[in-house]
Formats: structure tokens, C-alpha cells, sequence
């Protein structure tokens, strides 16, 4: 195991964009505003009667609710994982509310008949649920609280026999389907946080392509905590079957709060013979205040397994918010000649805390991972990079490249990089490369010559130092998440 | 254009500009020249607000305002450019994507409306002939990996882009070869207008055979010991700046 620095990251080409930069104008958690409607909530605690609560409502079948039941059984016998580079005071689970959805008088039949709050409520975040304004191309499951609201474009998907649903529909359209996946990649036992979704998992998006099929849009789901004093814990399940594609992405926001709020999501993946899901998240929780006074605690497993040959995972993440983030989006490479990727920026400032990175597991032969992990501090944060890359006995010839580069703006704040490495194969190629620089001050006065102010310098320098991952995001999101990322940074340097 | 008052500055505690007087009008160039540590770059940062140089006294005035008093961002904004004598790197942003940033944020201070991609590449392309710098290179981050005379090119191409009304030249002949100096003074030669002034920092006389100066500044020990027309440097090169060093002894002895 090996970690150097390296004098200069390569070279690299790409495409201009435009003044992404230019109009950055106000440093307030933008999304913070809170939706005044009502809403229908389980009390708050947890035992088995929420559970049953929560699949009662859902009219889930017998053998889902045995099955949250029998995780939440065994999350009782866990604990809360220590080994994270952060801190908070212990999470009392009992002063959570599990299930909280907005009340909406009928049932909607078609997209013009959602509550125009909730309408107005996405709207405001940037997200059309009319089907009208489909320019952008995009598919959306519009998550609230504990429910999924609406998802767009259901019909035209399915002509192509692509399902896109709430899981909450997956379960009582797709029984069998949901069913032989759900926990087959995360299973309620992996970790603490994972069994607690099991048990009280209320929605998320479900996606199933079929074999030999290219999804022709983005496939995107919004997530949006609204209620006070809730958690949520949503489920998402990606199956592509052989040789089909589909890109992916999430969003997530939430208002502002003093206290802390819980999102214990799990994501699974199951990518089949030369099959190919591309997973892109835009993480904005909010990532509470100056002083560290509320933001979400963000404890989420994410997971894909390449069962098939030739098949490919990749997952990019945009961190910027959360007052907490604990997270390894990981690919299993089981198939030969399978592929998994991890790109990621990780952005923390003020008070926030980040412990994430991936894990790689080479099992197939020929298998290939690359992970690209660029994290930013700024304020009094904490900034950890956790990976682990594993070559099991049979996978002859497997490759890895990680590259890990730290940038520190102020000297108050903490990077750190974790990375584990196990190789049990001698044909396998390890390479771990690391850096950790600071945003000089000759960068930023040769920036102020040129005309431009202190924030728009480093607004420009690390988007600079993030554009490897910035490039891996599909278009609509990227000029989105450049933005995002200056965002988060205001105030941080001057 | 550029009136400067008995200037005085330093870094911590170490004096490097004694008391420097100097005035530049529209139209005209001036060289600075000097020997090491004589206080040029010295100069140059501090006009251009480099915030390691503290002023302890006097003034300047740029285009009738109180330029000490501005930030170094309002400076470049109010037509003050300054080629560095190291340009930074900055790995992951294009040189393209950074002028355009900067001749954006220019023209946003001025109240003019950005231009658009179009506009933007149509005067790149225009640009780019005067120093005759290629496309490629400006794709490439930032300065990373450039080659001394490429940065000293972008460093002119980039004024040709912001049309400055004051361009200092911090010793931007310094690691040119003789092929690269003469682009890079051919570049500043076509840009030299009635509207516009420069300051030339330099070590030799070279540069100025082809960048020709109206006036020529000596400075020693942080003061301008000397000035002249561009006869002074020619006398400099020959016979080195010895002589005025013994000039001055000689001055103060006396």
C-alpha cells in the first residue's frame, strides 16, 4: 500500500461551460423553506406496532411486513456503528416520527390532480411535475416525507417495458419483482443503519429494464424531508437486466431546523450480463447552521452488484450537504470483466462532518474499478475519505486506480483519507494515488487581478479541483451542482 | 493616468520602497528598471494590491481616484492589468473558461452586459493572432504545464483581452528566448493606443529595443535614483548599473 503525492493532477480537457459562476449571489441554504400542509403521522417511537402501522398503511403483503419485522428484530441485537471519523450526541430513536405523509385529499389519478402545495413545493426546488414541460428529459419520482408523491412519464416508459414507480407500487404492481431483490444486495443484516431501514422503510423509487433496452431519459427521484421531528428512510432498487442501460440521478433537500434530522436511505443496484447503471446523486440536506445547530444526518448504504459479465456500475456523488454524511456507495464485482466506478466530491464547511468513500470488491476475473474522490474543507469541518478496495483469491487480474485529493480552504479544518486495501490475488494492479493542497493566496490575488472578487476565485478554483467528477454527471445536473458547490463554500475564505 | 506620491512600503518589518514619486499619462510608456532587490516587483505588487505589502505612506491616484483605497479586484476592474512575473497555475480551469470569468466580472462592474459565447470567441479569435497563441493551449488548465514563454503569452493575451488602460509588465522578458520576446513585445506594441499607458519592469535593456519607452526610471535602494528618455538604458546596458551606484556614492558624499 502505497500513498505518494503527486506534483500536478494531469491535464485534462473538457467542455466550456458558461458563466455558471457569474450569478452566485446569496450564501443562505436556499431550500429551506418548509411546505404548511397537513400531514398524516404515525406517533413517534419505535417498536413492532409502528412497523405494522407502517405496512398497514402501506397495504403491503404479509410476507414484507414478516420481513421488516424480522430486521427490526435483529437491529434490536446491533449497535450504532462507533468507527466513523465523527461525532454527534447519541440519536434517541424513540423521538423520531417513522412515517409521515402529506394529506392529500383524494388519491390522485393523474399529475393535475396533486395538491397544488405539493405542486408548488417542487416547483419552487426546480422540479416540473407537469408532464408538459418535458424539455428536459427527464423522468422524476417526486418523494416527500415518507411518500412518493408522483413520478412523470410512467406511460411513455413503459411502452418500453421500463418500470418506474414508487417502491410503495413496485410492492403492490410488482410483487415478485421487489420481492426477489429487495435486501439481495444490502441485506437487512449488513449494518445498523440498514437493518433500521428495513424495518421502517416507507418509500423510494423502484426501476426495472428490461434486457437489452437503453432507458431513453434521465431517471431521477426528489427527495424532500418536509415534517418536523421525522426521519426518512426511503429504499431504492435499480435492476437492469442484460444489456440494458439506464442513468440515474437524486436530489434531495430539506428545510431548515434547529434539530437534527435522521435520512437512513438504502439504494440497491443489480447490474446483469453487459448491463450499465450510471448513479449520480446531488446531496443537499440541509446542512445546518453556522454553529452546527441542525442538519440532517445523512447514514445512508448504497450498493450495486455487477452479477454479470462486461456489466458496469458507476456511482458519482455530490456531497455538499448534511450536517453529518456516512456513506460508502460500493460495487460488488462479481462478473467477469465487470466494472465499477466511484466518483465523488464531498464538500464540507462550518460545522459539518463527512465520513465517505466506497468499496470496491473484486471477486470476477478482469474485473476493473477506478474511484476519483475530491473533497473540499472549509470552516471548522471534517472531511474523511474511507475506502476500501478488495481482491478476492479468484479475481486473476484485477485492476484498481483510486485517486484522492484533499483541498483545505482556512486552516481550521480537517482532511483525512482512510484507505484500506486487500488484495488475496498477486495478478491483481493496485494504485493508490492521494494529494492535499490548500487554495493558495497567489491563486486567489492573481484571480483579483484579473478582475474577479474573492468568492468568484474560489468559486472558479474548485470547480477546477472537482471537474474530473463535475464531468461525470449528466449535463442538466452538472451546471446545477457547480453552482451548489460555490454555494456551500460562501463566507468560507476572507 | 497614474500619479504616485511618495510612496512607501514594505513587507513586515523590512522598508523596500523608500519614497517613490512617478507620473504616467495616457499614451506614454515607462520602463523601471533597476538592479536585484532594488524594489520593482516590489512596485508592481503593490500597485496591483498584492496584500503581503504593507503602504506606510504616501499615496496614488489612478485615473482620479484614490487607488490604495480600492481592493485589488476594483483596481484590475478600473483598467489596472499586471502580466505577473509567475503566473499560478490553477489545475482543472481552461484558460479560456478564466478570461472569460474575468472579462465577465469586468464587465459586470462597468454595467455592461457579459458577452455571449459568440461574442466572447469571436474576440478571442481576434485576440489570440496578436500574440500568436493557439487554441489548444488555451483548452488546457490554466498556466499547468505551460512552458515559461506560453505562461508570459497568456499573460499577454490575457491583457489583450481586458484592454487595460494601465498594463504593468512585471519582468516579463525574464526566461523568454529572443523568438518568444518578440511576439511577446509585438503583442504590446499593437495594443499601444493614445488611451492607454504601460509600465515596463525589467532587469535589461533588451526588452526595450522592442517595447520603445518614452521614459526610463532607474530604481535603486527603493527610490527612482534616475530618469531619462530611452538613451538612459542604452547607457545602463553599457555600462551596468555600477556606475549608478557610483553615481550616487559620489552624490552623497559629495
Amino acid at each position: 500500500m502505497l500513498e505518494f503525492c503527486r506534483p500536478n493532477p494531469g491535464v485534462n480537457m473538457y467542455e466550456e461551460n458558461d458563466d455558471i459562476l457569474g450569478d452566485v449571489t446569496s450564501s443562505e441554504y436556499k431550500y429551506g423553506f418548509v411546505t404548511d400542509i397537513e400531514s398524516d403521522d404515525a406517533p413517534k417511537g419505535l417498536n413492532e406496532d409502528i412497523i405494522r402501522f407502517i405496512s398497514a398503511k402501506k397495504k403491503e403483503p404479509e410476507w414484507l411486513l414478516e420481513w421488516r419485522l424480522k430486521a427490526y428484530r435483529h437491529w434490536l441485537t446491533m449497535e450504532e456503528p462507533k468507527w466513523p471519523n465523527v461525532q454527534y450526541p447519541a440519536i434517541n430513536y424513540q423521538d423520531v416520527i417513522y412515517y409521515s405523509a402529506p394529506k392529500q385529499k383524494v388519491a390522485p389519478n393523474s399529475l393535475d390532480e396533486i395538491d397544488p402545495e405539493l405542486r408548488k413545493t417542487f416547483e419552487k426546488l426546480g422540479i416540473s411535475l407537469q408532464e408538459q414541460k418535458r424539455l428536459t428529459g427527464v423522468a422524476v419520482d417526486a418523494v416527500i416525507d415518507s411518500v412518493s408523491i408522483a413520478t412523470t412519464f410512467k406511460e411513455e416508459l413503459a411502452e418500453l417495458g421500463i418500470i418506474f414507480c414508487s417502491m410503495s407500487e413496485a410492492v403492490r404492481e410488482h410483487p415478485e419483482l421487489v420481492r426477489k431483490y429487495i435486501g439481495s444486495v444490502v441485506p437487512p443484516t449488513d449494518n445498523y443503519f440498514s437493518a433500521l431501514n428495513s424495518a421502517v422503510f416507507t418509500d423510494g423509487s423502484f426501476c426495472f429494464i428490461p434486457a437489452g433496452v437503453r432507458c431513453p431519459m434521465e431517471l431521477s427521484t426528489y427527495f424532500r424531508i418536509n415534517a418536523a421531528n421525522t426521519g426518512q428512510f426511503e429504499r431504492t432498487l435499480i435492476v437492469a437486466e442484460a444489456g440494458s442501460y439506464v442513468s440515474y440521478l437524486e436530489g434531495c433537500t430539506a428545510p431548515m431546523r434547529d434539530e437534527n434530522q435522521l435520512h437512513a436511505a438504502v439504494v440497491e443496484i443489480v447490474a446483469m450480463e453487459k448491463a450499465e447503471v450510471k448513479y449520480s446523486t446531488v446531496q443537499n440536506w440541509y446542512p445546518g447552521d453556522k454553529d452546527g445547530h441542525g442538519g440532517i444526518y445523512n447514514f445512508v448504504t448504497k450498493r450495486g452488484i455487477c452479477q454479470g459479465d462486461y456489466s458496469k456500475i458507476s456511482w458519482t456523488q455530490v456531497e455538499t450537504g448534511s450536517s453529518i454524511t456516512w456513506k460508502y456507495p460500493s460495487v460488488i464485482l462479481k462478473g467477469d470483466y465487470s466494472n465499477g466506478e466511484f466518483y465523488s466530491v464531498a464538500v464540507t464547511n462550518n460545522m459539518q462532518q463527512a465520513d465517505t468513500g466506497t468499496k470496491m470488491i473484486h471477486i470476477g476475473k478482469h474485473t476493473r474499478s477506478r474511484i476519483v474522490s475530491k473533497g473540499i474543507s472549509a470552516g471548522r469541518s471534517n472531511n474523511s475519505y474511507r475506502g476500501l478496495v478488495q481482491v478476492g483469491r479468484n479475481a486473476t487480474k484485477a485492476r484498481n486506480f483510486s485517486q484522492c485529493d484533499s483541498l483545505l480552504l482556512g486552516d481550521k479544518c480537517g482532511a483525512h483519507t482512510f484507505p484500506y486495501i486487500e488484495v488475496k490475488n498477486n495478478t491483481a494492479v493496485v494504485e493508490h494515488e492521494a494529494t492535499t493542497s490548500k487554495i493558495g493566496e497567489d491563486q486567489i490575488f492573481y484571480c483579483n487581478q484579473r478582475g474577479m472578487d474573492t468568492e468568484t476565485a474560489v468559486a472558479l478554483i474548485i470547480n477546477g479541483f472537482a471537474k474530473e467528477v463535475m464531468n461525470q454527471l449528466p449535463m442538466e445536473f452538472a451546471v446545477e451542482a457547480q453552482k451548489l458547490l460555490a454555494i456551500s463554500l460562501e463566507g468560507s475564505v476572507g | 493616468m497614474l500619479k504616485i506620491t511618495d510612496l512607501h512600503a514594505g513587507i513586515e518589518e523590512k522598508k523596500i520602497l523608500k519614497g517613490i514619486n512617478l507620473q504616467i499619462k495616457a499614451g506614454e510608456v515607462h520602463a523601471i528598471m533597476g538592479p536585484n532587490g532594488s524594489g520593482k516587483s516590489t512596485l508592481a505588487s503593490v500597485l496591483a494590491g498584492r496584500e503581503s505589502f504593507e503602504v506606510t505612506g504616501g499615496s496614488v491616484e489612478f485615473l482620479g481616484k484614490d487607488l490604495l483605497d480600492m481592493a485589488p479586484e476594483d483596481r484590475a476592474r478600473e483598467g489596472m492589468f499586471l502580466a505577473f512575473q509567475y503566473p499560478v497555475e490553477i489545475p482543472g480551469v481552461s484558460t479560456t473558461n478564466f478570461i472569460k470569468t474575468a472579462v465577465n466580472e469586468t464587465r459586470k462592474y462597468r454595467g455592461q452586459e457579459p458577452l455571449d459565447a459568440v461574442a466572447f470567441l469571436k474576440l478571442m479569435k481576434e485576440r489570440m493572432k496578436l500574440v500568436q497563441i493557439d487554441q489548444s493551449l488555451l483548452s488546457r488548465s490554466l498556466n499547468e504545464g505551460f512552458s515559461g514563454g506560453e505562461k508570459k503569452r497568456n499573460e499577454i493575451f490575457q491583457m489583450a483581452m481586458l484592454e487595460p488602460k494601465l498594463a504593468i509588465l512585471d519582468e516579463t522578458d525574464s526566461g523568454l528566448d529572443i523568438d518568444a520576446l518578440r511576439i511577446v513585445a509585438n503583442g504590446v506594441n499593437q495594443l499601444r493606443s493614445k488611451d492607454n499607458a504601460f509600465l515596463v519592469v525589467t532587469h535589461y535593456q533588451r526588452l526595450l529595443e522592442y517595447i520603445v519607452p518614452d521614459f526610463v526610471h532607474v530604481l535603486y535602494n527603493g527610490r527612482i535614483v534616475k530618469s531619462g528618455t530611452k538613451e538612459l538604458a542604452l547607457e545602463l546596458e553599457e555600462k551596468g548599473y555600477d556606475f549608478i551606484k557610483n553615481e550616487i556614492l559620489v552624490a552623497e558624499q559629495a
